[in-house]
């Protein structure tokens, strides 16, 4: 028995689950609710920080309205993955984890969606697109633009 | 309702017939994550669109993937009464045409890849109509064979009724109601269903050890965290028929007495999670899950997981602390999780395909499942065909099957013609063999001992365009970038290796540095806490072994054989091919080409970075790599 009582530990996957929402909310970490976190789980503060900079999902700054995940794993960079990356930076003007200055888009590289099949592929919000080519990627942002702008398409790729 | 018998899924089963068979006409999209890629939302999009405003009485259907990737979007068509027919390549105008065509009546053979039989045997000698051939009787599918992807691209995944229809939860009432937990472990044991995560250690074995454990109460973890880049089968798995998985975690659970069980999916799959999250909703819903699982006294439930990015997650301790308390750090083993996993008690942590096997194991028994597949290694084995090759997408093979069978067979050879000359198994934690190995029959020893390992199933191809020193440096710069931390040997070890691989590539490396570079190897797999580290020099040791060649030009002649390390390379257009189109000086990222109109272009060395997209674009091939 320790000689300090402790709370009990959170459910298996609480202190994650809960993390993703605060992401989901925000679109990134604010301290305020990691705060709010571990007092509401009964966790140290520390210990929602050293699981909130473990994982490649989660950041502290705020991002872009869309976020785009350049696949390099392996199938993707055997067949061209960092050309799409190279065409972003380029047409976007930033390198991956930052953010345009018009806070349109973040770009991310992932290892890996798990589309291998359709390598080289690329991630924007919630949708996959797959066999690129670095010409085809401006007709893509294009589409997000000009959701943006209002106009509504639903052009598939 | 309640399922609380064998007769109320027997309804189930009846309603789930009535929608895989309907008696009218039936049009299923594959809208598993690498249909929607490829424009699966659209092609389903215009068919709903194009049936109503033709007022074509039409069941439309989103189904999961048939494993043939590089043939989607992919349509099936049934009219009650004829053949099913499958299409490939599908897009919104064709799918406009076929909507016309069905109205009138027809199915159309032009894109039809093939046909598939509603009986399971059609008999011997006839011929489908209209000349197409069967899915089974296409070079892609001849070898397969389908347990783990049984149901993929065939049901609804979000029909639980479907899955009933196909045999679905009758293991789970035969298991739970007519057999001792002693007896399913038995049966599992028998089978010689080993380890589908990539170890391959027995998983009867594994469950005997859990279930024998003292400690109350146990746990059973469904290991969904695939971060093997290269490999999506647990991916297609959790989207397409997530029903299987639940139900071998419940017959898991049964069999070493848990009564919690967890589904921990990979962030980076949000399709899997929300299907196996509705799943095991469902399954709650009708009782199939819960307390008092069909009266059997037995109850079990299942929590998901989503986890967030990071590699080592999949590694089983790593998971486990990642449940517990977030940070995802691996544990020394041993204690082994089934003596002492979750919150330190008895724990059976099993793959996705593994867990999928259970069922059609206790239905078809122990003697049926190990008569496939070799001695030692039984049954079948999934993997992700992708790369540098003809026909990418997800084959299940029985175990002994050659990497040349794969390869050639399936696969249908290289990527535009070319000669295969590695493939790459095992993620990160494989090595790269080359073709002149590609007779060694797929198991778990041939594979390990030819300096690989069996691994998940990512199987990527690699053609004379892929340098063999690169991937290695790929690789170890992805484990470098995923290393939790924890031990010395492989927080080093990995960045020192990328050091000197970084000095190859970039035309710096010395002979001595192969040495060294060997030596780093041997002291990160030996020393390493938990199998990241211990398997990351992998790719390094075999590609040194089977590809010293290309090393040795790197760092003798500074060359790039493949002409892809960009320090080693120059691009030029040749004059005499140009017709100055340019398509390379509009793609080109750092604004390195310039050229009249209809006149030979040229590039500018100072500004190329040499990303080779010109290389890709240019429709005349002027592009020419000097290596």
């Amino acid at each position: 028995m320790p000689l300090i009582p402790q709370p009990p530990p959170p459910a298996g996957g609480a202190l994650l689950a809960r993390l993703h929402a605060i992401n989901a909310e925000y679109g990134y970490l604010p301290e305020e609710e990691l705060r709010r976190a571990a007092e509401e789980l009964g966790v140290p503060l520390s210990q929602v920080y050293s699981a909130a900079t473990f994982y490649a999902a989660f950041s502290f700054q705020p991002r872009g309205r869309h976020t785009i995940h350049v696949c390099l794993g392996t199938a993707c960079y055997i067949r061209g993955g960092e050309k799409l990356l190279e065409k972003l930076e380029s047409t976007l003007g930033v390198r991956p984890g930052e953010t345009t200055d018009d806070r349109a888009f973040t770009v991310e590289t992932v290892h890996c969606v798990g589309s291998c099949s359709m390598s080289p592929v690329m991630r924007v919000d919630g949708d996959t697109y797959g066999r690129l080519r670095a010409d085809l990627l401006p007709r893509i942002l294009r589409k997000y633009r000009e959701q943006e702008a209002g106009g509504v398409s639903d052009e598939g790729m | 309702m309640k399922v609380c018998s064998r007769s109320d899924l027997e309804t189930l089963r009846a309603k789930g017939l009535s929608t895989l068979y309907p008696s009218r006409l039936k049009v299923s999209v594959g809208m598993a994550t690498c249909g929607l890629a490829t424009g699966a939302a659209a092609v389903y999009d215009t068919l709903r669109d194009e049936a109503l405003q033709r007022e074509l009485d039409l069941m439309l259907v989103a189904t999961g993937c048939l494993g043939y990737c590089q043939q989607e979007p992919l349509v099936e068509v049934r009219m009650p009464g004829r053949d099913r027919v499958l299409y490939a390549r599908m897009t919104a105008d064709r799918a406009r045409e076929l909507i016309a065509a069905l109205a009138e009546g027809n199915l159309p053979t032009e894109g039809a890849l093939a046909i598939i039989p509603e009986e399971k045997e059609p008999p011997a000698g006839s011929k489908p109509a209209g000349g197409l051939p069967r899915l089974n009787e296409l070079p892609f599918y001849a070898r397969q064979r389908k347990i783990i992807l049984r149901n993929c691209g065939l049901i609804d995944p979000t029909s639980i009724e479907e899955y009933i229809a196909q045999g679905g939860y009758e293991a789970m009432a035969h298991a739970l109601l007519d057999l001792t937990p002693e007896q399913v472990i038995d049966e599992v044991l028998r089978a010689g269903l080993r380890g589908r995560g990539g170890a391959g250690f027995p998983t009867g074995r594994k469950w005997q050890v859990c279930h024998d454990a003292p400690g109350q109460p146990k746990y059973v973890i469904c290991n969904g965290d695939e971060g093997d880049p290269g490999a999506y089968m647990d991916r297609t798995v959790l989207e397409s028929d997530p029903h299987s998985v639940i139900e071998g975690l419940t017959i898991a659970g049964y069999a070493i007495g848990a009564h919690e069980g967890y589904i921990y999916v990979r962030d980076e799959y949000p399709l899997a999670v929300e299907r196996v999250t509705q799943a095991v909703a469902r399954a709650q819903e009708l009782g199939l899950l819960g307390e008092n699982i069909l009266e059997s006294g037995f109850d079990f439930n299942i929590t998901i997981v989503r986890g967030a990015g990071a590699f080592v997650c999949g590694e089983e301790t790593a998971l486990i602390s990642s449940i517990e308390g977030g940070l995802g750090e691996p544990r020394p083993k041993p204690p082994f999780p089934a003596i002492s996993g979750l919150w330190g008690k008895p724990t059976v942590i099993n793959n996705v395909k593994t867990l999928a096997t259970v069922p059609v194991i206790i239905n078809r028994g122990a003697g049926w499942y190990a008569a496939i597949g070799t001695e030692n290694n039984a049954g079948t084995v999934v993997f992700s065909l992708v790369g540098r090759v003809a026909n990418t997408g997800l084959v299940e093979v029985p175990l002994g099957l050659t990497l040349r069978e794969m390869i050639e067979g399936i696969g249908g050879g290289g990527l535009n013609g070319k000669a295969v000359k590695a493939v790459q198994t095992g993620g990160p934690s494989g090595g790269c063999l080359p073709a002149r190995l590609f007779d060694l029959p797929i198991s778990y020893e041939t594979l390990t001992q030819a300096g690989s390992i069996m691994g998940s199933g990512g199987m990527v191809v690699m053609d004379e365009n892929t340098c063999m020193v690169d991937v290695a440096r790929y690789f170890i710069g992805f484990t470098m970038a995923e290393s939790c931390g924890k031990c010395t040997p492989c927080r080093e070890g990995t960045h020192y290796m990328y050091e000197i691989l970084t000095r190859i590539v970039e035309g710096k490396g010395t002979p001595e540095d192969l040495d060294l570079l060997e030596e780093v190897a041997r002291w990160v797999k030996m020393a390493s806490l938990c199998g990241l580290g211990q398997t990351a020099p992998n790719p390094v040791l075999s590609t040194l072994r089977y590809f010293h060649d290309e090393y040795e030009a790197h760092v003798e002649e500074k060359r790039c054989p493949a002409g892809v390390c960009r320090a080693l390379i120059r691009l030029a257009i040749v004059p005499d091919l140009c017709n100055g189109c340019g398509l390379c000086r509009r793609e080109c990222p750092a604004g390195a080409i310039s050229g009249e109109k209809k006149k030979p272009h040229t590039i500018n060395p100072e500004l190329c970075t040499r990303c080779r997209i010109c290389y890709d674009v240019c429709p005349v091939g002027a592009i020419e790599i000097v290596r």
